[in-house]
């Protein structure tokens, strides 16, 4: 066979599996594998909705390592992320982390991802999609250097309300660790941060820790049955929690086409981000200027039919805007969707969804009647407690 | 209008903005880095008793309205007559300012004629865009002021404005030889399509910069150098009553409230204005003095991303005697040796490699033939702008070795035994005229001018207009609209824009 490793045409190459990859592969029986940034990633491990139920009852482990990471370091580097995010750099204090969104000129969203500040003039950005162009084109007149670190770092994502018992049977001590808060233990760096809206961790590590860090949760989470999921739960999981994805609620603005996709983040519901008074940021001059057309919404519709992809009515008869994500919620036990809508009906009592649900090979039309949430559809209380819940 | 306007940079583009906004009633402060005004247009001692225009030597272009208004004449200001151009040879061809050919067999003159008249008429209808603010490609449009302009577009029937369209796209060389069959000829369209730019003949768009310099009108010589042009122009400023600081230069802009509002001095004061305006180059100004930091992203990209790639040197040179280039030869014209489309074509191409041609073409002018003051009695001196050098050379002292051996080469062809005749001989390489002049990458236009970069893409589209993409701050050097050449048009533009924004 060809050598594809070291190719010049990257499509050729097969995708990069994770350090904890041997670990995953024994599990996937069905093989349920899925491209992600380039990685070979689990979608399941043969049941999706046990591992939901999992998450939110007892622990689950989730390879982040394809999450793209960036370091950005240096003398100026909170000036140039400051320069660059929406929120305030210079309020996130080292050992904590922001959870922020970054835009072009025009005000539109490029990403969305998580902002590590590791020590004063350390910091790193985690974010779905590729970046490396236009940070290092934000760093220009900053002193601070940008590098893509993706491949030199493992990420596992343990999560649910077992997940404290878990780490402190494993030895890590994070009763103090508050919501978006860091610690360092052993090697492995440890941020009470997740994509499940439960109480959760990630943890940090190098490669070589990978496989001993994925042995050392599993045996300490054996009693709670922790398990491995894949992709397909965690994006249920995150639906319940109102947390939106690039590429998949909203287009990135560096690849939308058609001039009008490109949304604000005022628009995606992120304008509580936008730190007005720390001074200039890129697109703060067009958000200052622009008026929302459009607004994301979290819906809770009729019945038990998952809406994906479904176009919202107001009436019944005016189209105002698309289901950008649906699921039926296991959890709460409602069909529950995330939609852009006319920004001017975000709160309306008279929206609809239109169902096209294939039975058997005939498509079912349903018209039902949604109901716009104020609030994500699951938020325990213990996702926040400090000290966390312990069992 | 009563506000305080803050203009950095004191070159024509400057002088001519900051004249403009003092006349509509707002108190002007300009200040410049050096000890005298006129930045690109200045006489210098080269040599002990020799002077010359120490980088631009001829006036072409040169904002009318400005010179009208400024009363440049009232002020000292006199330039030659529209200057003839020379091609030497056997027997050598003149070209009148007013395009006339003699010295040519008569069909040769004929297709002169025919092409010189096709040009003209093309350049006539384009010159009026030079005066206004470049049209937007999105967005409102001033129609009142660009409809005169369209208009006379359309007036020129279908079959001109076809010619137009063939032409605005293609290089020089095509037309040089498609309508021309002398090669001097040939070769005096290819150089004076591609003098000052980053082309050859044979680049796309290199018509286009042609027709630009047709529409500018014929050079002339100004008396007593180019610094005299800017001493008129500090005499208007002055006199319309701008403060001057020479020898003061701006650090860094004061930016407050997400606003330009006055600059730091190299004095360690702070001016503060409600306006500031900069005839520096866009990329100084906006990286330099403004700061990335309170600019997004993606305008600090097109700063950067703006080539600067100067291709033109500067010679000058201290004659004892006459220069000798023979009889018929006048020494009050332009001479121009590029003998044929393809000598500037090949002088083009070592440079794409960063390496410097050995066979330059080439523009003289004898500013001591209109004005003998500037050299000891019997002796002259030679002005000369020489293509193509790299702005960045691999190897610098080669470079400029073989650069200067080329040039003397040429001339000894010329008018021989010159090189024997020379007294001092000073040569300003690309990165010499960016050390003096602080034009980024020795380019005279601030920024390459061609095709796409002109209009609504000069600097770059966000910023064309002449507003910065900073609120506050204006852009009035060369790299706006309508680009290079000693004109004052860009500043006069810009202060025409800042007065309606007001």
């Amino acid at each position: 066979m060809k050598d594809t490793s070291t190719t010049h045409r990257p499509w050729e190459r097969p995708l990069l599996q994770t350090p904890f990859h041997p670990r995953l592969e024994a599990l996937n029986h069905e093989a349920d594998w899925a491209p992600w940034s380039g990685w070979q990633t689990a979608l399941s491990f043969g049941d999706t909705e046990m591992e939901l139920s999992a998450i939110r009852s007892t622990a689950t482990l989730y390879d982040l390592t394809p999450m793209v990471k960036y370091r950005i370091h240096g003398p100026g580097a909170e000036a140039m992320l400051n320069r660059l995010t929406l929120r305030d750099v210079t309020k996130l204090k080292p050992g904590r982390v922001q959870y922020t969104g970054w835009c072009d000129d025009d005000g539109h969203l490029l990403d969305d991802g998580t902002l590590f500040r590791l020590g004063p003039d350390e910091f790193r950005l985690c974010c779905q999609e590729r970046h490396l162009p236009w940070l290092l084109d934000s760093a220009i007149g900053f002193d601070a250097e940008v590098t893509e670190v993706t491949e030199e770092i493992a990420a596992l994502a343990l999560q649910g309300p077992c997940s404290a018992w878990v780490l402190a049977e494993a030895g890590f001590d994070v009763s103090a660790l508050r919501p978006f808060g860091i610690m360092e233990a052993g090697g492995v760096m440890i941020s009470r941060t997740g994509f499940t809206g439960d109480l959760g961790y990630e943890l940090w590590t190098s490669p070589d820790q990978a496989l001993p860090l994925w042995d050392r949760l599993i045996q300490a989470g054996a009693p709670r049955g922790i398990r491995p999921i894949g992709s397909a739960a965690l994006d249920i999981a995150r639906i319940e929690a109102g947390f939106i994805v690039a590429g998949v609620d909203f287009v990135p603005a560096e690849q939308a086409l058609r001039e009008d996709r490109a949304l604000t983040p005022i628009e995606l519901g992120l304008g509580w981000m936008i730190a007005w008074e720390k001074g200039h940021f890129t697109g703060r001059r067009a958000l200052q200027a622009a008026t929302p057309r459009w607004a994301l919404v979290r819906l809770e519709v009729e019945g038990n039919v998952s809406a994906e992809g479904a176009i919202v009515y107001r009436g019944k008869t005016r189209e105002v805007g698309t289901v950008t994500s649906a699921i039926w919620s296991p959890t709460t036990k409602r069909s529950l969707a995330l939609a852009v809508i006319d920004a001017k009906l975000a709160e309306s009592p008279d929206l609809w969804v239109e169902i096209y649900a294939m039975r058997e090979l005939r498509y079912v039309k349903l018209m039902q009647r949604a109901r716009p949430a104020p609030r994500p559809f699951f938020a325990p209380e213990r996702r926040r407690a400090t000290p966390p819940e312990m069992t | 209008m009563a506000s305080n306007i803050l203009v950095i940079g004191g070159g024509a583009n400057g002088l001519a903005c900051a004249f403009r906004l003092a006349k509509a009633g707002a108190r002007v402060t300009l200040v410049e880095a050096a000890e005298q005004v006129g930045g690109g247009a200045r006489t210098v001692e080269f040599a002990p008793g020799f002077r010359a225009s120490g980088l631009a030597h001829l006036l072409q272009g040169f904002d009318a309205r400005a010179a009208k208004e400024m009363r440049l004449e009232r002020h000292g200001f006199q330039t030659s007559a529209p200057l003839a151009t020379i091609l030497p040879g056997e027997t050598p061809l003149t070209i009148a300012a007013s395009g006339e050919l003699s010295g040519a067999a008569p069909e040769v003159t004929e297709e002169w004629d025919a092409l010189t008249a096709r040009l003209n008429r093309h350049a006539r209808r384009l010159a009026p865009f030079r005066q206004l603010p470049p049209p937007r490609v999105k967005g409102r449009n001033d129609w009142m002021s660009l409809a005169p302009t369209a208009l006379g577009l359309g007036r020129a029937g279908r079959r001109d404005l076809r010619d137009l369209m063939r032409l605005l796209l293609t290089n020089a060389a095509d037309v040089a030889e498609d309508d021309l069959s002398d090669p001097r000829l040939q070769g005096l369209l290819a150089f004076e399509a591609t003098l000052g730019a980053w082309a050859g003949p044979r680049s796309p768009g290199t018509l286009l910069l042609e027709l630009n310099r047709r529409a500018m009108g014929a050079p002339r010589l100004p008396k007593g150098g180019m610094g005299a042009l800017a001493g008129a122009m500090r005499r208007a400023v002055e006199a319309a009553g701008v403060t001057l600081r020479t020898g003061t230069r701006a650090e860094r802009l004061v930016i407050e409230g997400d606003r330009a509002r006055g600059a730091v001095l190299s004095t360690g004061e702070v001016l503060a204005a409600d306006q500031v305006v900069s005839a520096l180059c866009p990329r100084t100004t906006l990286l330099g003095l403004a700061g990335a930091a309170a600019l997004d992203t993606g305008i600090v990209r097109r700063a950067t991303a703006m080539p600067f790639r100067g291709g033109a040197a500067k010679l000058h040179l201290a004659i004892e005697g006459d220069p000798g280039f023979g009889p018929g030869v006048d020494l009050g014209a332009r001479i121009v040796l590029a003998p044929s489309v393809d000598h500037v074509e090949r002088a083009f191409n070592p440079v794409k490699y960063g390496e410097a041609t050995d066979a330059p073409v080439m523009e003289i002018t004898c500013p001591t033939a209109h004005d003998p003051s500037l050299a000891p009695e019997g002796h002259h001196v030679l002005s000369i702008i020489a293509q193509f050098v790299p702005h960045a050379p691999k190897d610098p002292a080669a470079a400029r070795a073989r650069f200067l051996a080329g040039i003397k080469a040429r001339l000894e062809e010329a008018a021989p035994g010159i090189g024997a005749r020379i007294r001092h001989e000073e040569l300003l390489m690309p990165s010499d005229i960016e050390a003096r002049y602080g034009l980024t990458g020795g380019s005279w236009h601030h920024g390459d001018f061609a095709v796409e970069r002109m209009l609504f893409l000069r600097p770059f589209h966000e910023a064309a207009r002449y507003a910065a993409p900073l609120p506050g701050l204006w852009l009035a050097s060369a790299g706006s609209h309508p680009g290079g050449g000693v004109t004052g048009t860009a500043g006069w533009n810009a202060a025409g824009q800042i007065l309606r924004a007001a």
